[in-house]
């Protein structure tokens, strides 16, 4: 697991029914290219988050595939329909295997 | 106009570069894009591109990308190692097919966004970002 | 010769310049409200002083002005966890002493400041080392490293809209004037002063950079160009590297002499911290 990869997501607590939210999210991770080569002139092996899922109660919100030309702490902004209350999970898949997850609970007044 | 030296210097040099150097990567770019849009043509209204004019350091450069009831949207860097940036699949709950992010550029170049809409049909949008290359920005 | 250096390298002017906003106000989260402009220090030969936030483009400038784009703040979420730790030997974090972070409010504005008790002139990271060691017991951070970085964003965060205010009389008048003096000796091969750059040129650009007056007030800074937060001395560095000169190294009497200097330059703007620059 890549070090110190910490998410965080921004979504309001509260929608009515049917409202249209944006969320942000960030996540710290180095997103290492590949193209870059270490002081002895190796090249640093490519080691990125590759994908990102959003998901609210099951049913998709967007999946974004990610190449090396994400910057470092990978930054998204999306608008999100909110019909229920509900859970939005937040999924980051890493070249290394590790999963990194965070869910929000959002309530419909 | 007189021709000095130094400029016909400049001036080949800056024909050779172009001739040469972003010529690749706009064709694998351009591979890419033929390979989403199975060879047709993308039209070019449906969709916009918001990226900066100059970007002051190309490790960081916040696109944001829209087209209204689209599927998919991919983004291609066309001078970047690899074309490819990323790929957004909009699900039944997504509000607006838009998204932004921010993105990695080796230098200028254009950036590329085709959409897919929901009638199979394909649109395209590119801009040019000029990116700065620091003086004292060590 | 010197001359000649600083002109062909300020020459050549970009389009850059025309990007920047200079006449925004900075605005955090939508609420907090953050002085780039203040009237400059009877010391300081400006007819006033500027953040170089005010120096960036709009795209950069917008970074900080939302908690939530700020990639700077992930590392004051970090710092957080560390201040709330416990570590070495006499089983303290920074919170046994001081509570919240928040209480920390006002420290970073007078940074560096005169120790009576150690006699010598302490800036925010000898501070936090000497905590670390003497109440702690723990070991002290690498002077630019990422844990005193983050420490160091975490203290400006909670400080963020205070005017800076660092005192450059009584005890630390003799620092003050060392700093003074290296602020404006020349350099390295380009034998490049600070103030050439920072005070004569600040506005015009450096081939494709926008200078500014080198304020501090908004370290630590995250850069786009590393994507991590950058420490004071950490661009003093870098400058004086780019000179071409043997630079200083951080935690250095000339460097923590500088970095008061600098510092008293910008009294009146507003803390920024962790700041968001190209």
């Amino acid at each position: 697991m890549a070090e110190n990869v910490t998410p965080r997501v921004r979504v309001p607590s509260s929608a009515t029914a049917g409202e249209e939210i944006t969320i942000k999210t960030l996540i710290s991770h180095v997103m290492e290219s590949g193209q870059r080569k270490d002081s002895d002139g190796n090249v640093i092996p490519r080691s990125i988050i590759n994908r990102f899922v959003v998901d609210f109660n099951g049913e998709n919100v967007i999946d974004v595939a990610l190449a090396p030309a994400i910057s470092t702490n990978p930054f998204f902004e999306f608008r999100a329909t909110v019909p229920e209350s509900g859970t939005f999970n937040f999924t980051w898949y890493d070249d290394d295997g590790s999963v990194y997850e965070d869910a929000k609970e959002v309530t419909v007044a | 106009m007189k021709l000095t030296r130094r400029d016909t210097i400049l001036a080949a040099m800056g024909t050779a570069f172009v001739a040469m150097l972003p010529m690749r990567a706009a064709a694998t770019t351009e591979d890419a894009i033929a390979e989403f849009t199975g060879g047709t043509t993308p039209g070019g209204e449906g969709i916009t591109l918001t990226a900066p004019e100059i970007a002051e350091n190309g490790n960081t450069v916040p696109i944001e990308v829209s087209a209204p009831g689209a599927t998919e949207i991919r983004v291609y860097a066309a001078g970047n190692p690899t074309p490819d940036v990323a790929t957004f699949m909009f699900g039944p709950l997504a509000a607006a097919q838009m998204a932004s992010t921010r993105i990695r550029l080796a230098g200028t170049q254009d950036v590329v966004a085709v959409a897919k809409l929901a009638d199979g049909s394909f649109v395209e949008a590119r801009q040019e970002v000029k990116v700065t290359i620091g003086g004292c920005g060590g | 010769m010197k001359t000649y250096a600083l002109a062909a390298l300020i020459g050549a002017v970009s389009v850059t310049s025309a990007l920047a906003d200079e006449d925004a106000d900075l605005v955090v989260n939508g609420d907090l409200e953050i002085a780039v402009r203040a009237p400059a220090p009877d010391h300081v030969n400006l007819p006033e002083v500027l953040s170089g936030w005010l120096f960036r483009s709009d795209e950069t400038q917008a970074l900080q002005t939302d908690d939530f784009d700020n990639p700077g703040m992930i590392f004051v979420d970090d710092a957080r966890e560390t201040w709330a730790s416990v570590e070495g030997a006499a089983g303290e974090s920074c919170q046994s002493c001081h509570n919240d972070p928040e209480s920390m409010a006002g420290v970073r504005p007078v940074y560096p400041k005169w120790n009576e008790e150690a006699g010598e002139v302490r800036t925010l990271a000898m501070q936090v080392n000497d905590c670390r060691e003497t109440r702690m017991q723990a070991e002290p951070w690498g002077y630019t490293s990422g844990k005193m970085a983050n420490m160091e964003a975490l203290l400006a965060s909670v400080s963020r809209g205070l005017p800076v205010n660092v005192a450059i009389d009584g005890p630390v008048a003799d620092t003050w004037a060392m700093g003074e003096e290296i602020y404006y000796t020349r350099y390295g091969q380009l034998e490049l002063s600070c103030a050439n750059c920072h005070e004569d040129n600040y506005g015009n650009n450096i081939r494709a950079d926008h200078l500014s007056q080198g304020q501090t007030n908004g370290f630590p800074t995250y850069r786009l160009k590393n994507a991590k937060l950058n420490t004071v001395q950490d661009r003093f560095k870098g400058c004086v590297r780019d000179t071409r000169a043997e630079t200083f190294s951080p935690g250095s009497a000339e460097f923590v002499a500088l970095e008061l200097y600098v510092a008293s330059r910008g009294n009146g703007l507003g803390v920024e911290g962790p700041s968001v620059r190209n």
